[in-house]
Order: structure tokens, then sequence, then C-alpha cells
């Protein structure tokens, strides 16, 4: 091993640190609007809305028109292609009603998953080809950060170690490729909740994968302080028997990450996978109170998590707009007290005020 | 890649964490006096003493004899084998002098340095033969750490890809090793400061390294928040041109650690290599003073650059021991002060090197 060969400016280092800060501002988190034409076609299959582009259009519309009160909640919004260029009923586009209220704008960049022959139904992502290039005209179009989504699963044999090591890879050459091009990777390597393994079994994982993202993106010469880390919470798989606390998930998260992610990574935006909305505010909360010392922002980057409530109360009819447009607002602000330990939690979860943590010496 | 099969009870976690903490407590660092005999007889013969074994305890016995009040600047004391099992003048084994200050007793327990085949002049570390019965013998006797030194050297074709795996992962063996027989490991991958490199790639070279070093520290399954970190700080070569500030190396330092050790990890103990007792002390308290985030406690392990006035002083003569004494306390104190960013050097040319603002010319 040799000199370094200076990957980036000192000028191009300022701008992605400064893009990421803002990006996790304190209370601000990310709207996951990057769901793909097929994650469309289920989630308006689920409210009877037929996956047109149009009906597509007018969701992200709802979501887009929210008033003022988002501005201190929400921090980067993700694109999904299609929707970059798309525009409002009034011809404005989206991307300038995002950007105009002083919300970043970023874009999906991967291209779905493929599977990795040799492994139990084991994949990696694609989309490397030509990402250069089409990370330049994103950030000619009003992009600053990209996000790329790895999926690892948890089972008695996985994930094996080529689904590691080649996820890692994938997401570090992302990383390099978008930071060359003026864009902040948020770097997704979700571990699936699918399974009956414990909340124990799930943080061993997470730390294991996590240990090899970074180190992958140490050979890879990614400048860490312009990336954000969009992982998955440490929770128990869906079928497990046993019940766990939001100071459980909350210590078992913080662990594994206190573990393996490099004080430099300026923000870590948890994804809600399968968990509900008022689930996944009440483990954001716990994590943001966590006794642990916590040196990156801790925050959201919800999809179904943040546009469930809107969903549902639009059902693609236009006289539901507003009130599916304030049932998204609802979520922002509550998520926003959340990344900042504040929120008291809603009906379900009963008393909000101490609750212990427990001893950090099980995890 | 399969279920967890935990190395560590809660109740062995707790104690190795608890360990560490003590080691690194606010305003504390390591005295390393575990000098092998080969290394005592360069420090004996700077000052025309003998190298023999009375002359090293002798020695040791004027640092450990220091006031009850040393404990708090000195977390942990680091023995060879040989003085572990010394006696001080009031016929105590030192170990027990030692704790009864309420210091933590470690042992340097790797065997010295081996040659790689292959590379240019690189070398792992050997040890690891009966570690683990060691381990639990050096427990018994009064040690709740350990220290682990491996080598690497900068030049065109160093470190090699070899030399930075084959010794992180000797580096991990040893640490997981060492917590299954209750002692922490202190971690200490020293890439020495010889050559003419400028302080930009000694940083390349150190993030490198300690990336490899904590995957392999994954990779066996240590936990870190029962470890400690004893690095290097990151400087230019010895010989060259380009003159830094302690503000340089101490923002080179802190961004390296931030970017490769995790938050895990209780603290950082710097190795003081050829740097000056004065020039240690500059940098360390620098760097806690740098204004990024640092989640892990920043102190000292020293070896030379706590002794080398007190060696001074002593020249091997009995009624020099006070002024020894006197001047290793000095340099505690003062150390202890720059583990928490509170070192106000009294001399002018100090106080000017103090004074340099930090200068974004160069991002890290």
């Amino acid at each position: 091993m040799t000199h370094q060969f200076p990957t980036l400016s000192e000028g191009q280092k300022r701008e992605l640190h400064e893009t990421a800060l803002r990006i996790v501002s304190p209370g601000k988190g990310i709207l996951a609007a990057d769901e793909s034409v097929g994650s469309m076609a289920k989630r308006l299959a689920q409210v009877g809305v037929e996956n047109t582009e149009e009906n597509r259009r007018q969701f992200r519309q709802i979501l887009f028109s929210a008033d003022d009160r988002i501005n201190s909640c929400i921090g980067g919004v993700i694109f999904f292609h299609e929707t970059l260029y798309q525009h409002s009923d009034n011809g404005v586009p989206f991307v300038k009603m995002i950007r105009d209220r002083g919300i970043l704008v970023g874009v999906k960049v991967d291209k779905g998953v493929v599977p990795l022959a040799g492994t139990c139904g084991e994949t990696t992502t694609q989309g490397l080809d030509g990402l250069a290039e089409r990370c330049a005209q994103y950030k000619k179009d009003g992009a600053v950060f990209a996000k790329w989504r790895c999926v690892l699963k948890i089972s008695d044999s996985n994930p094996s170690k080529l689904a590691i090591t080649e996820n890692a890879n994938v997401l570090a050459r992302c990383s390099s490729i978008c930071q060359q091009n003026g864009i902040v990777p948020v770097i997704e390597p979700e571990i699936l909740p699918d399974g009956d393994h414990d909340l124990k079994r799930c943080q061993y994982v997470t730390e294991k994968v996590l240990a090899a993202v970074y180190k992958a993106m140490s050979d890879h010469h990614v400048y860490l302080e312009g990336s954000l880390l969009k992982p998955n919470m440490v929770t128990p798989g869906h079928s497990c028997p046993t019940k766990y606390s939001a100071e459980e998930v909350a210590m078992a998260s913080v662990t594994a990450m206190r573990r393996t992610v490099p004080p430099a990574v300026p923000g870590i935006c948890f994804l809600s996978g399968g968990q509900s909305e008022e689930e996944a505010s009440v483990h954001l909360n716990a994590i943001n109170n966590c006794p642990l010392a916590k040196p990156w922002v801790l925050t959201f980057s919800f999809g179904r998590a943040l546009q469930v409530s809107a969903l549902r109360a639009w059902r693609g009819h236009k006289e539901n707009e507003k009130t599916a447009t304030e049932q998204f607002v609802k979520r922002a602000e509550v998520n926003s007290l959340a990344c900042q330990g504040k929120y008291s939690g809603g009906d379900n979860y009963g008393e909000a005020g101490h609750r212990t943590f427990g001893s950090c010496h099980a995890y | 890649m399969t279920h967890q099969f935990p190395a560590l009870s809660p109740e062995q976690k707790k104690e190795l964490s608890d360990i560490a903490q003590r080691i690194v407590a606010p305003g504390k660092g390591i005295l390393a006096a575990d000098e092998s005999t080969g290394t005592m007889a360069k420090r004996l013969q700077k000052i025309n003493v003998e190298n023999t074994e009375e002359n090293r305890r002798c020695f040791r016995e004027i640092l450990f004899s220091s006031d009850p009040s040393i404990a708090n600047s000195i977390g942990g004391v680091i023995f060879f084998h040989e003085t572990l099992y010394q006696k001080s003048d009031s016929g105590k084994l030192f170990p027990q002098v030692i704790k009864e200050k309420g210091i933590v007793v470690g042992i340097k327990v790797d065997k010295g340095t081996a040659g790689l085949n292959g590379t240019d002049g690189e070398t792992t570390t050997q040890g690891l033969d009966g570690l683990s019965e060691r381990c639990a013998q050096y427990k018994k006797d009064g040690c709740d750490f350990a220290k682990w030194r491996c080598v690497l050297k900068i030049s065109d074709g160093c470190p090699s890809a070899l030399a930075i795996a084959e010794n992180a992962n000797v580096l991990a063996r040893y640490a997981s090793i060492c917590q299954q027989n209750g002692l922490v490991p202190i971690v200490e991958p020293e890439i020495l400061p010889d050559g003419n490199h400028d302080l930009q790639r000694s940083q390349y070279v150190t993030e490198k390294v300690l990336a490899a070093v904590y995957k392999a520290l994954n990779d066996h399954h240590v936990y870190l928040e029962g470890t400690l970190l004893k690095p290097n700080m990151v400087t230019a070569g010895h010989s060259c041109t380009k003159k830094y500030t302690p503000q340089d190396v101490a923002l080179a330092t802190v961004t390296t650690l931030r970017r490769t050790v995790p938050a895990a990890v209780p603290g950082i103990c710097f190795l003081s290599g050829g740097q000056s007792e004065e020039e240690a002390s500059l940098n360390l308290n620098a760097i806690n003073q740098v204004p990024l985030h640092r989640p892990w406690k920043l102190t000292f392990s020293y070896g030379r650059a706590l002794q080398a006035s007190a060696l001074a002083a002593w020249v091997g003569k009995d009624a020099n021991k006070k002024a020894a004494q006197d001047a290793f306390f000095t340099r505690a104190k003062i150390n202890g002060l720059a583990s928490k960013g509170e070192y106000k050097p009294a001399t002018p040319a100090s106080q000017a090197a103090m004074q340099s603002l930090y200068t974004a010319s160069y991002v890290y």
C-alpha cells in the first residue's frame, strides 16, 4: 500500500460534509418518497388505487404540498427517477417545490436487487454502470444526495460471507462514484426483519454487516464525513415469539452502531422496514434517549412510516387530499420530536415518562 | 455466517468495561514501564548505568514509590514480566505497591517482532503460544490489563497489504484471548515515525491500518467496550523537511481516529514514540482541544516521555532518587492536565506554540 491519491479537493469535501449536516440538522430527518413503480403498485393496491403515472404523481403532490410545518421536520426527500421530473397541478416542478422550502433533494440511484448464484436466495444490488454520468445529470437537475439500497436476510445460513462482502463492496463503489459528482451517498445495508430470530441475533448480524460496510468504505477511500448511513434498527424477527420493549430495541441498536459506525459519519437515518408508523417513532425516540454516548445524529429516513396514514386517508379521492396531507404532516412532526428524544408516545404505548434502559453489558 | 456463540457473559463484559474505564478515568493515563531487558539496556546506557536486574529494579522502585497522589494522573502501569515479580525496598511486591495506590496493573505479553518473509523488512509480532495460560496466571498475580505491540513502517512500498492484515489479525487474536481471561487488552499498532513522509501520508497510512485493526477485532468477536487502543499520533516522519504545529498534529490525529475507531472503545492512549517529553505533552494537550467531537478518552501511555527526565536526574545514584521521582511526578501531572486539554506551559516558547490557531488550510 502506497501513497494516497487524493480523491476529493478541499472544496468538494466541504460541500459534501455541509450537505450531509443540513440533511440531518437537529429535529430533521428524511422522507423516503422513492418507491419504485413496482413498490408503488403494492402501496396503491392496498388502498384500491390504480398504479398509473398520474396517480403516483398525485400522491407525491399530496406529500410535497404540505405547509411550512414540515420545513423544520424534513431535511431531505428521496425521489424516484420518474418523480424528479414531474410537476404539481400548477406546473411547478416537484424539485422546485421541495428546494424552495429549504429541503434538500435526493434520488434513488440503484437499479434493484439481483440474485447471487450459489447462495440461499441472497442478492446484491445493480446500478453501477454509467452511475457517474447519471449522478452528474442528477446534480444538474437539482439533487444533492443519493440513496442505494442493499438487502440482506437472516436465516440459519444467512447472511453468508459472500452476501456481506459483495453488498458492502457495491455500497462503497456507489459512495465513491457519488462523491466524485458532488452527491452525498446515503448507504442502506438493510437487513430484513423476516424470520423468527431474536433481538440478539439481529444485533450480532447487524454488527457484522456494518463492520464489513465500513471496512469497504475505507478500502474505497470514501470520505465518511460526506456520507450518511440508512440502516435497519436492531429488532427481533417478525415471527419471534419474544417481545422486546422500545428500550431494548434502542440499546441493541445504539450498541451496534457504537461498535461499528465511525464517529466521522455525521448521521444515521434509520429505515422503518415493516414497522408501523407509531412503532417506528417510539423506537426512534427511545434510541435518542438511550443513555450511551452517541457521536452521530440519530434520525429517520422513513417511507411507509411517514406515508401510511396519508395513503389511507387519500384512497385516491381528490376531496381527501387535504386530510391526507395533514396525516403526513402529523407523522413528520412526531418524528421530528422523536429524533430529538422528545416524543412522549402515542395511544398504544401507555404512559410516557421515564423508562429504564437496563444494563448495557447484556448487549 | 451463523449464530453468535457468546464469547463473554454479561458479568465478564462488565468487569472488562469497568477496568478499562478506571484506567482512562478523567485526568489519567498510563505509565508504560514495560521496557524489556534489551530496551532497558539502551535507556541505562544513556546515563552510564549498568544494565543489571538490581538497577532495573531500583529505577522502577523510584517510579513506583511516588507519593500516592500520583494516582490522580496515572490510571495504569504496564509491567514487564521480570518487574511483576520484583519487590520494593520495603519488601512488597511491585504490583501490590501499585494497586495500593488505586492504580491498575498491566503486563506486556507479546514476545517481540518476527520477520515477514517476502516483505521489505516488515514484521509481525509473536507471543500467541500458551497466551491463554499466561494471561490466567498474570490475572492471579494481580494484573487486570495487558499490552501487545505490533510495528509497521512507512516507505515507498510499506506498509504492505500483508503487513497490515497480519498485524491486525495477530492483535485481534491476542485481544480475544486476553478477554477470555479477564484482562483488558491494550491494542498497539505502532506506525514508526522513521522516514521523510509528510503529515498527510502518515494520516493516510494510519487510517488504513486502524480500519484493518477494527475489522479484525470485529471478525474475532472482541468486546470493544473492554479494550483500549494505543496508537501513534499522526505526525510527519522524522526526516520530513516540512514542520507542523501541535495543532496540525492534533487535527490530523483526531480526524483519523474519528474515521476509524468506533465510539464503543472507551479510551485511546497515545504512545510517545520518539517525541520529547514536552512535545508529547503539547501534542496530547492540542489533541484534547480539537474542536471535533471525540467520543473516547484521549490520553497517554508514555514510556520515555514520562521517564526521560527522571532517568537523567537519577544517573544511578541513590542521592538523586528524590530528584528523579520529582521529575517523574512533574511529567505525570503535566500529562494528566494535557489529557484534559488543560495544560498551560510556563515557558514563552511553548506558549507561542499554543497560540497558533487551527487553520483550515488543509482539510483532512
